[in-house]
């Protein structure tokens, strides 16, 4: 009895040792799951998902409190590749959710009263102007997030689709033609 | 006579059907009202146009400037009238338009002076750079400038290779231009060795088309070699090409610049050589004009031909015609439009009948039979390309090394279950271009993102301290006058109420406006603003409980 | 040296740990849907069974012995418990992705059938220290092989037209079950 209880209180006190060990030994500072979860999102810091930003969203997902679908600029696709990174099943988008066409925010030249609150409410600065000048949005760096959208007093900013052009145009996935024989 | 020659794996024999246009010599078009030219002709960045609607023009004047490096002029067919300069039709395979400039010919075909250049004298480096003014490309296909081909950088190029294979069916044009115009070529050839500084030149001609040889045989100088290469498809590739005359294989994802060689098209050898000797820019070139027509044959197009006139001007299609490819039959793509202006791009235009291109069978599953592997030039596994483009499993696909495939179109001609394989890898290409596109895009907003909050950061902080020399001064003014603070007050009452005051414009004009367009709204397009309704909703209500920062 | 041989080759192919002895199915179904990540459990795995089966031949023999053997089985669960909770650390520290990828699958080789199986056999045919050894190294590497070998079945079936009804796991146990039945063609090549 007493020879069992000792061996069994030596293989625990070797163990707890070892470990004891390795977990200082193998301290995890950082969590570099985060930047891989970030560089897979879209980055146009829209706020969708209820996360200020796509870095706390990546963050939130890495520590397991956000789901993988909250993204509707990234759409099934960026689900899909969070799934295979992070090894679960993939699922559709959120409750209320929804993928739209890529665009980009044009301000109306016209009813611009130069205000600035767009300005500060673009999250990657792509809306140049100063106060009472007119503003433009470069459409190179828009994201297409609309939080411009909101804060303008006169309406004047709109999202423009992005139009298919012989740049950006895309070979079709082929048409299968066996459906035709069923 | 015939070195000794290498053969690549794969490759295939379809019907040559280069008779019908090449029995004929090379026929020049009549001057034309109209024509359109695209200002997007070759890889790279578009030319930017530098004439205004209603410029005169002559030809040969440049109306388009190299815009960025890989980037190359355009220039007047003719003399006339800038008419428009607008979106039109262009020859590519989704019919989109693109920016062209339009112009109405006046008829006299006016030309700029030419000023040809003494290239002997020149250096090198300042030849390419007039070339990039002359617009030349790459007339092969590919339409590379020409000027950054000219440029070896930090490679050696030994080896210089003429591209006359012409491999792909029913393509004449190269032939003819070899069988009647070889002198002026090899002149161009001198001037790529030049530009180039290489030592050997080898010219590689497909053994079906012996004129073409014994021409380019007879005007061929002691020191370049004019190489009879076996007939195989595609043995005009640039890669396959330069395997079959030299035994070097090019590594993947480079070029052949990387083992010392560069190729280039025969016809761009004769471009070089108008360009330089002539001193004139890349207005026209030849283009073959074959399939179910009157009479088929080449033609010397000015660059901007609408192709409905050149159908025209050879005799126009025969009834029952069912189509058009711009290009080849293996690698080339189904017309859109036929307002559609020729390019430098455009080497061929084939009229299609139902009984030279039946219509493709029904695609079969894939058996696994392993034919297109063994199609392959570019020694490849397009089966496990295909399934996994199919599956839309692009990394997959991607390992299976995707871009080394230069889309000749032999696994598509020989699957035996008539998938369009070169279909799917095109498509999986393009996917991970537009991936790579996102991810490009993505990172730019991250640091543009990561920078503003910086930015706001910093601001804060220096405002702060502000703030806190600020306070200091005042205490340490505080001493003497009790109210420092009071005169800034009335200049932010003033702004505030001008704000205000916009504010209240703008929001009657609002309440004016909004009614319009918002009725009879199909419901997407009302869940869509209801949704930005709601989001805009929640960000007041936040900004009105949340204090002013300001 | 040809008994240990024998050995390693018997417990690879002949006596498969998952094939033909039907343990370590929970990480065989689990952890089989990336090549990638099936390597890295089999390697895991492997670093982990052949500790245990040396680390409970020790215990057994000389800590257990014939009194005590009824704390067999407890005491090897806790070795075992203690060389995951190891390995678990190591991997957090070398390769986070890998650790969020196999999830719950890591602390989970420590239940693994296949894990408390081969030290249990090992006594069970009287091993040596060696011989235990070399069984714990050949069951990993038959339960590696297989596993690998399924993943990449898994990998290409992603890609398969597959009929919706057997779509996911249900085609995945049809392809585990004609895996065992080629697996059965090895049956009798080692006693």
């Amino acid at each position: 009895m007493i020879s069992a209880i000792l061996v069994m209180a030596a293989i625990g006190l070797v163990l707890g040792g070892i470990l004891g060990w390795a977990s200082i030994k193998f301290r995890v500072q950082d969590d570099p799951l985060v930047e891989k979860i970030d560089a897979i999102l879209p980055q146009t810091q829209c706020g969708q998902c209820g996360f200020p930003g796509c870095k706390p969203y990546a963050e939130a997902i890495a520590k397991g409190e956000a789901d993988i679908n909250l993204c509707p600029p990234g759409g099934a696709d960026g689900v899909n590749r969070l799934a295979e990174l992070l090894g679960v099943e993939p699922k559709p988008l959120g409750e209320g959710l929804e993928a739209k066409p890529k665009s980009v925010a044009v301000i109306d030249e016209n009813t611009c009263i130069g205000c600035t609150l767009c300005i500060q409410a673009c999250p990657v600065d792509a809306i140049v102007g100063a106060a009472k000048q007119m503003h433009v949005i470069v459409a190179s760096q828009c994201t297409g997030c609309e939080l411009c959208l909101p804060p303008c007093p006169v309406d004047c900013i709109s999202m423009q689709v992005i139009k298919e052009d012989v740049v950006n145009w895309k070979w079709r996935y082929p048409i299968h033609m066996m459906k035709r024989v069923a | 006579m015939n070195p000794k020659l290498f053969t690549f794996n794969g490759g295939v024999h379809p019907a040559g059907h280069k008779t019908e246009s090449c029995t004929t010599p090379i026929r020049s078009m009549p001057l034309l009202p109209k024509y359109v030219v695209p200002m997007r002709q070759h890889i790279g960045e578009p030319a930017r146009p530098v004439v205004a609607v209603g410029d005169r023009v002559l030809r040969g004047q440049m109306i388009g400037a190299a815009e960025g490096y890989v980037s190359t002029a355009v220039h007047a067919p003719t003399s006339g009238r800038v008419v428009a300069i607008e979106a039109s039709a262009v020859p590519h395979p989704s019919g989109l338009f693109d920016l062209a400039v339009v112009i109405e010919a006046d008829g006299e075909d006016q030309a700029i002076a030419f000023q040809p250049i003494d290239w002997r004298s020149l250096d090198p480096s300042a030849l390419r750079n007039r070339m990039r003014d002359m617009g030349l490309a790459g007339l092969g296909g590919a339409v590379f400038p020409s000027y950054i081909k000219l440029n070896p950088g930090g490679q050696k190029i030994h080896t210089l290779i003429l591209n006359g294979a012409e491999c792909e069916p029913w393509i004449t044009c190269d032939d003819r231009l070899m069988r009647e115009r070889a002198p002026e070529m090899l002149r161009g050839i001198e001037i790529m060795q030049h530009a180039l500084g290489c030592s050997k030149v080898i010219i590689g001609i497909e053994d079906n088309k012996p004129e073409a040889l014994t021409a380019m045989r007879a005007a061929a100088p002691v020191g370049i070699e004019v190489v009879a290469v076996p007939s195989l498809y595609p043995g005009g590739g640039g890669k396959q090409l330069t395997y079959t005359l030299t035994g070097v294989e090019t590594p993947t994802g480079g070029r052949s610049t990387d083992v010392g060689i560069q190729v280039f098209n025969v016809g761009t050898a004769y471009s070089l050589y108008r360009a330089v000797e002539l001193g004139e820019p890349l207005i026209s070139r030849i283009v073959t004009v074959t399939g179910h027509i009157a009479q088929p044959g080449n033609f010397e197009v000015r660059i901007g031909t609408p192709l409905t006139d050149l159908i025209a001007a050879a005799g126009g299609m025969l009834p029952g015609a069912s189509g058009e490819i711009v290009g080849g039959p293996m690698m080339g793509f189904d017309l859109m439009d036929l307002a559609a202006p020729v390019t430098k791009a455009v080497n061929c235009l084939i009229i299609k009948n139902p009984a030279l291109f039946p219509p493709k069978p029904i695609e079969l599953s894939c058996i696994r039979c392993g034919e297109c592997a063994r199609a392959c030039p570019a020694d490849l596994q397009p089966f496990e390309m295909y399934w996994y483009s199919r599956a839309k499993n692009f990394g997959h696909a991607q390992s299976y090394n995707l871009f080394d495939c230069i889309e000749c179109g032999c696994c598509s001609y020989v699957c035996p279950s008539h998938i369009p394989l070169v279909d799917y890898f095109r498509f999986a290409k393009s996917e991970i271009w537009e991936r790579e596109r996102e991810k490009r895009a993505a990172d730019l907003a991250r640091i543009r993102h990561e920078f503003k909050t910086f930015r706001l950061e910093r601001e804060k902080q220096e405002k702060a301290e502000k703030f806190a020399k600020a306070a200091e001064k005042s205490k340490a003014a505080a001493a003497g006058a009790t109210d420092a603070a009071a005169p800034a007050d009335p200049d932010a009452e003033r702004k505030k109420a001008i704000l205000q005051a916009a504010l209240e414009r703008a929001q009657k004009a609002k309440a004016q406006v909004a009614p319009q367009n918002t009725e009879n709204l199909p419901p997407r397009v009302q869940k869509e603003i209801d949704a930005i309704e709601a989001r805009r909703a929640t960000v007041e209500a936040k900004t009105e409980s949340t204090p002013n920062h300001e | 040296m040809e008994n240990y041989l024998l050995i390693l080759i018997g417990t690879v192919f002949v006596n498969n740990i998952v094939m033909s002895k039907i343990l370590g199915l929970c990480p065989f179904m689990g952890v089989s849907r990336k090549l990638e990540t099936a390597i890295s459990m089999g390697a895991a795995t492997t670093f982990v069974l052949t500790l245990a089966s040396g680390a409970s031949f020790l215990i057994d023999t000389y800590l257990l012995g014939q009194d005590l053997s009824y704390l067999r089985t407890l005491s090897f669960i806790v070795v075992i418990a203690g060389i995951v909770g190891f390995t678990e650390m190591f991997i957090k520290k070398t390769s986070p992705v890998l650790f969020r990828v196999l999830g719950i699958y890591l602390p989970l080789i420590t239940t693994n059938c296949a894990v408390l199986g081969i030290p249990l056999l090992n006594v069970r045919e009287q091993h040596n220290f060696l011989e235990s050894l070399f069984f714990g190294l050949g069951g990993a590497f038959g339960f590696t092989l297989v596993l690998v070998l399924f993943a990449a079945m898994r990998e290409r079936l992603e890609a398969a037209d597959v009929p919706k009804p057997f779509q996911g796991v249900s085609i995945a146990m049809i392809t585990a079950g004609l895996m065992s039945l080629a697996f059965m063609g090895f049956a009798g090549l080692i006693r």
